[in-house]
């Protein structure tokens, strides 16, 4: 139980400042199909019988990779998107589906089974919460410039092209690392709605992804917790208690106003 | 003194010419405005000058560590980014509040440094951005089409704030514009451009140019025909050209 409380912790702090310019970009259904695309590196990990970790983040990376070098040429990202991802999920599953000899919990990567993280797994999380960090406090000024207006950021000698690339490679991480802990279809939940819910009442960019932080990590707490008391599956039930506070907070903004 | 040389600039999409050896200067202190008709490829000339896009042959040379204050178009955001206006000024420039207040202040709006960006007006907006821009004692003002979606008294009044900026700091200014009766009364030389160069020089000498009027109309009608390019209804009008 502690271990799946660090490990949803973890997945809920790499998940904030990814969130925040998921949403400021407008990248959520990019990283909805991306996280779906990751079902393929599952599938091609389990095959191979390698770490899903690595497997996962590879497809994602290439899957990302593909679909921003061909955007933008006969059809539109989401399309593309659309296209590639979502086949990834597909062929994924059905390779999943021919390993035979493998005993295999398929719901286990759909939705997540936080229970069965382990030591190794925890140190996996925890290593990619640091690169992360690490990566965006190291980028975060010409990252938020870049996403202002990329004339902007040439103008001052950045390089939005790599800046972007650095923004993909960490939303490669935190999907390879949310696998294990709310599974496939549920990761850009977590994304989207503590960010979302974080708006509300956020003044500046900095301000949004802490408070992102902490409705992400009181919703994995508590949503394990509920889990636990009602036995329910705990992805979903992380899920269910960031909308909550989504609800919550947008009304709380509404009778603000007032 | 030259602070940007461009010479023999060509730049294209795909196989598609957008520019085809464009020879300009900016020098320092003077306001430099480009005119043409949408697709001219006024954006990226501007694109090329601050490196977003490669020139497919020619040279830009820019004076060396050329201080560029860049002030786009609009902010790739809405409602989704929080950001009050003295964040923003903090963004690009490592500055204190002195400086940056100062900054507003210069561009007309020290009561905003509290708000949102989200919140501002347009007016409000574009001279935040200003003052944004103001901030790294900029030797050269870039401006894309900076007055989209301020009215007529609202980008005539946000051109003479540049004027003003202008006299007090010696900056030179290279801007975009549609409005052809700010670019009369504000700038020292105008470029006319479609595709290339069609004819440069004072704004009275480029009004009366055949290039200029060729593309225009002639007269003021030819300043009408520009305004009413942006409009997306079409008023009854016995045009004597057509």
């Amino acid at each position: 139980m502690t271990r799946a409380t660090l490990a949803g912790i973890g997945v809920a702090l790499t998940s904030a400042p990814l969130g925040c310019f998921v949403v400021w970009r407008r990248m959520a259904y990019f990283g909805e199909a991306t996280a779906h695309a990751a079902m393929l590196g599952v599938a091609i990990s389990l095959a191979l019988q390698v770490s899903i970790f690595g497997g996962a983040l590879l497809v994602a990376l290439i899957m990302s990779a593909v679909v921003t070098q061909l955007s933008g040429r006969n059809y539109a990202t989401d399309t593309l998107l659309g296209v590639f991802a979502h086949s990834a999920l597909a062929v994924g599953l059905v390779i999943v589906s021919l390993l035979s000899g493998v005993r295999l919990d398929l719901m286990a990567y759909l939705f997540g089974d936080i229970l069965a993280v382990s030591r190794e797994d925890l140190t996996i999380i925890w290593g990619g919460v640091a690169l992360i960090f690490a990566l965006i406090a190291w980028r975060w000024t010409p990252l938020l410039i870049t996403t202002l207006n990329e004339e902007l950021a040439y103008a001052k000698g950045l390089n939005p092209r790599r800046e972007q690339l650095i923004l993909t490679l960490s939303l490669a991480i935190t999907i390879a690392i949310s696998i294990k802990v709310v599974g496939i279809l549920l990761i850009a939940a977590m994304l989207i709605i503590p960010a979302a819910a974080a708006r509300n009442f956020a003044k500046t960019p900095e301000a949004m992804v802490v408070i992102t932080a902490i409705i992400g990590v009181c919703s994995a707490i508590a949503g394990l917790r509920g889990a636990y008391i009602f036995d329910t599956p705990a992805g979903p039930s992380i899920v269910c208690v960031t909308l909550v506070f989504f609800i919550a907070l947008s009304f709380a903004k509404m009778l603000a106003k007032k | 003194m030259s602070l940007i040389t461009v010479e023999n600039l060509s730049v294209k999409y795909g196989t598609n010419f957008v520019l085809k050896k464009i020879n300009l200067e900016i020098n320092s202190g003077e306001i430099v405005t480009i005119v043409g008709p949408n697709g001219s490829g006024k954006t990226s000339l501007l694109k090329a000058i601050i490196g977003a896009v490669q020139p497919a042959e020619g040279n830009i040379d820019l004076k060396s560590k050329l201080k560029i204050g860049y002030i786009p178009q609009r902010l790739n955001f809405d409602k989704t980014l929080p950001i009050t206006v003295e964040r923003f000024m903090r963004l690009t420039e490592k500055v204190d509040k002195n400086t940056y207040m100062s900054a507003l202040k210069t561009a007309g709006v020290p009561e905003t440094s509290k708000s949102q960006m989200s919140s501002l007006s347009g007016g409000q907006f574009q001279r935040v951005l200003l003052a944004r821009a103001l901030l790294g004692s900029p030797e050269i003002l870039i401006l894309d089409e900076a007055t989209q979606g301020l009215d007529q008294p609202g980008s005539a009044a946000f051109y003479r704030q540049i004027e003003q900026v202008r006299q007090n700091t010696a900056c030179a200014v290279l801007m975009i514009s549609h409005d052809l009766h700010v670019v009369m009364s504000a700038s020292d030389r105008v470029i006319c451009l479609n595709g290339h160069v069609c004819c440069e020089g004072t704004p009275s000498a480029v009004v009366s140019a055949p290039e200029y009027q060729e593309l225009f109309g002639a007269g003021t009608e030819g300043a009408l025909a520009l305004y009413r390019h942006d409009h997306d209804h079409v008023h009854e009008h016995v045009n004597p050209s057509e």
